[in-house]
């Protein structure tokens, strides 16, 4: 950031070079920008939905492009997240009273056996920022949290996430409990995880695998769509 | 005709110290670099490029990679190009013996090999941006309680940055000498 960028006065801005500077500040991480810029647009009556979705989504979703293309990495992606995450704390009380549209219910939790919960918790705040409810489940799930927590909530998604190639298999055994419980058809199953592809997706029999948050949003908003459709 | 070792360049030191132990004097060692392994897809790709290079020359080639994060594809290319891999998930996996590392079943550890204790500034902390911005510390290492130190060799010198990092992640500190476990095994002609 240049000193002529370092003393913007966001307050200053009209709304779409606003915009324009939460995508830059999303980039950078830079939380407490964020943070006022959300602010700023609530003052110009912006609906917090439309704060969400036309500024920070769409700011990370830059972000999301620019890890798939290997010009980002993750100590960037961490620091736009924490960025979009000061901005979300705002806005999620406002969102609640105001009745933004839910587009479904998702549970997620790492699988047994692995802590890391990195990309979950980014596929966890993406969804959350898309319109899902999100149950989050936390780290080394058994199959037995899985399966109770889909019910007791009555999700449409079930999210799993394993980084090691030691524990994605377990993914398949959760899958596998589905089917012989008979409820495997009753939700959309995603996983993802850095050590997974598309051909393990297939195999194990989940409905898709999601490379990265960006994509868990379009790939879930689709089966949503398809739901409905259904219904 | 000598055999010809691929390895992940963070091995280059243990095949280097085998091969003079065992004085296998067939074996040629290249090795690719160590961080590959910040972007595990790459290396199925890096692997192929060495095996398809060394065609011809050798009688036999040898990848000294485990799955490495690749989640199977390394094992697929491998089985394609017709050359043979070390099993097991990692290198920590198979320097403590895959079947000892399985049945251990540590969730919540994080691992340091000789290799990266002594390049745990550049393989670990600055990759992950934690010199530039400790904040992430707690994002990364929250859910870890303990770092286990695999050593290789006796060395004091890399005992104490491996117990230097685990003070730098505020995590447990473990030393398990593990020698060259089953990588000696896999690289015996």
């Amino acid at each position: 950031m240049s000193d002529e960028e370092d003393d913007l006065i966001l307050d200053e801005l009209n709304d779409e070079e606003l915009v324009l500077q939460m995508y830059d500040d999303l980039y950078d991480g830079m939380a407490d920008e964020i943070a006022e810029a959300v602010h700023i647009l609530l003052k110009r009556e912006w609906t917090p939905y439309d704060i969400l979705t036309k500024a920070l989504v769409e700011g990370m979703r830059i972000v999301g492009i620019d890890f798939r293309d290997g010009i980002l990495f993750v100590p960037e992606v961490l620091l736009a997240a924490g960025a979009m995450k000061k901005g979300m704390v705002i806005l999620k009380p406002l969102l609640i009273e105001t009745g933004a549209p839910q587009l479904g219910k998702m549970v997620i939790g790492t699988v047994k056996g692995d802590i890391h919960d990195i990309g979950k918790n980014l596929v966890a705040m993406m969804m959350e920022g898309a319109g899902f409810e999100i149950i989050d489940l936390g780290i080394n799930n058994p199959v037995e949290d899985y399966i109770e927590a889909l019910k007791r909530e009555n999700a449409d998604i079930l999210g799993m996430s394993a980084l090691l190639t030691t524990t994605m298999p377990y993914m398949k055994i959760v899958i596998d409990t589905m089917k012989e419980q008979g409820i495997r058809d009753d939700y959309i199953v995603l996983v993802g995880g850095a050590p997974l592809n598309e051909e393990f997706g297939k195999a194990i029999g989940s409905d898709a695998y999601c490379r990265d948050a960006a994509v868990a949003v379009e790939t879930a908003k689709a089966f949503m769509a398809r739901k409905h459709n259904q219904a | 005709m000598q055999t010809l070792i691929i390895a992940c360049g963070a091995l280059a030191r243990e095949v280097l110290a085998l091969i003079k132990l065992n004085s296998w004097q067939h074996i040629e060692l290249i090795c690719l670099p160590a961080d590959l392994h910040l972007r595990p897809e790459k290396i199925p790709d890096a692997v192929e490029a060495a095996v398809e290079g060394a065609r011809g020359k050798y009688e036999r080639i040898f990848v000294a990679y485990a799955d490495c994060g690749t989640g199977g594809l390394l094992a697929a290319r491998c089985e394609k190009l017709g050359v043979e891999m070390i099993s097991g998930p990692h290198c920590y996996s198979f320097f403590e013996g895959n079947a000892i590392f399985e049945a251990r079943g540590e969730v919540t550890s994080f691992y340091l090999t000789d290799f990266l204790a002594r390049q745990f500034e550049a393989f670990v902390w600055k990759p992950m941006g934690l010199d530039k911005h400790p904040e992430l510390l707690e994002l990364y290492f929250g859910n870890y309680e303990k770092l286990v130190y695999l050593a290789q060799t006796e060395d004091e010198g890399l005992t104490a940055a491996a117990k230097d990092a685990a003070a730098q992640l505020g995590i447990e500190f473990e030393r398990r000498f593990t020698g060259y476990g089953d990588l000696e095994t896999a690289l015996k002609p």
